[in-house]
């Protein structure tokens, strides 16, 4: 091999190895720059469920933020969670409710935002006042079982 | 007692070796500088050390990722999640068996050469004449081939990771016929940029760096004969693996402590 063939075939070497980075970083990582345009509002829930850091925040069904982090409010012992929203949302009302819903019957559990009708926009910082906790299988089944006793001492 | 001799003197050796191989690390890593000079040398190992562990690892990936796509899938398809193939496959190559495999193919194709060239090198006396002529063997020959093997291992790596995805498509698309959009999806959806594949990236770096000391020291602190030689090399490929599979136990419960 000459010098020019090996230093071509070394160069070669060098960008496929760094273009498989990149690649990976972009389309398996899903890597964007400009995730910083991000904004953050809080929620304060009575039960979170199996909700998860980095659950999707949909609205309408579609993703448009990701949970950022969970949390405990030492005042009244509910859960707080801080939700990071796309800048390209900034338009939602400031009475927006949130519920914490499951996706399939089994499946993984993520926050849906329902907007008000309010003129003014939640802002970074701001609270979502209206909110619904998950639904606890057990104290699904808990009721049921209390109904159907009633019933029955009828 | 002979036998607590023994291993105590075997310890003692092991310490030795080890602390040889600390006091070496310094010096090749000052030497690296002067390649700055002579870039013709790194080209050079480059290619001995990246460019002939290329066909080995693209191969490797590519059975490992359909191993991965048929072993995720019937994993899987039990929880009737087989569209998260995509996201099972790019977890386990991106974080671990990725870098993981790519340093044991390394330190088995390019770490065992190195030791054998240099420790030949030593047995023949070249280094020795090389400083008798004034010539820095750390610089012009450890350097290169130390430094070589820390720039081609997570290069090659991520080579692994991405032909063992296109290995695991392969599988689940075309044999098992899953959707070839929620393999990418699910991909995208649950691998995170920092945590799996900048971990990966790092780890692929210290496993290049532990696998290229290993086996530079080996080489340079061969007996100078064929016996002496055969052993180092011997010992560069055992070593340099259960530091590797040490390491990556390791950083994985560092990085994935919390999650």
């Amino acid at each position: 091999m000459t010098r020019k063939a090996i230093e071509t075939t070394v160069g070669l070497f060098l960008l496929i190895g760094v273009a498989a980075m990149i690649w990976l970083a972009l389309k398996v990582g899903n890597w964007s720059p400009a995730t910083t345009h991000d904004y953050e509002v809080t929620a304060r829930f009575d039960n979170i469920g199996g909700l998860t850091v980095k659950a999707p925040v949909t609205l309408a069904g579609v993703t448009i933020g990701r949970v950022a982090s969970i949390g405990i409010d030492a005042d009244d012992y509910s859960a707080r969670i801080t939700l990071q929203i796309d800048q390209a949302h900034d338009n939602l009302p400031t009475d927006t409710s949130a519920a914490i819903l499951t996706s399939g019957l089994l499946g993984a559990q993520y926050v849906g935002l329902d907007p008000g009708a309010e003129e003014t926009y939640l802002e970074d910082g701001d609270r979502i006042e209206i909110t619904q906790s998950a639904v606890v299988l057990e104290h699904l089944i808990g009721q049921i079982l209390i109904r159907t006793a009633e019933e029955q001492d009828r | 007692m002979n036998w607590l001799s023994r291993l105590g003197g075997g310890v003692i050796t092991a310490v030795q070796h080890l602390g040889r191989a600390g006091v070496f690390l310094p010096g090749v890593i000052a030497a690296t500088s002067m390649l700055w000079r002579r870039p013709g040398l790194l080209i050079q190992q480059l290619y001995s050390v990246g460019v002939m562990t290329v066909l080995i690892v693209v191969v490797a990936g590519l059975f490992v990722g359909m191993m991965l796509g048929f072993q995720g899938y019937y994993t899987l398809v039990d929880f009737g999640a087989e569209s998260s193939l995509g996201l099972a496959v790019a977890l386990f190559l991106t974080r671990e068996l990725g870098p993981v495999l790519t340093a044991l193919l390394f330190a088995g194709r390019a770490g065992s050469a190195l030791t054998a060239e240099i420790g030949l090198m030593k047995a023949t006396q070249q280094l020795e004449a090389m400083e008798m002529m004034a010539v820095d063997p750390l610089g012009r020959v450890i350097a290169p081939r130390f430094l070589a093997g820390c720039i081609a291992m997570p290069l090659l790596a991520a080579l692994f990771s991405v032909v063992g995805l296109a290995g695991g498509y392969l599988v689940g698309v075309g044999v098992l016929n899953i959707d070839g959009g929620s393999y990418w999806a699910s991909m995208q959806t649950g691998v995170d940029v920092y945590d799996d594949i900048l971990g990966g990236i790092i780890k692929s770096l210290v496993f290049g760096f532990v696998v290229a000391w290993i086996a530079v020291f080996e080489g340079y602190h061969a007996e100078s004969s064929t016996a002496g030689v055969s052993r180092a090399t011997t010992r560069t490929v055992v070593t340099a693996a259960l530091a590797v599979l040490g390491l990556d136990y390791a950083m994985t419960a560092i990085m994935f402590d919390e999650v």
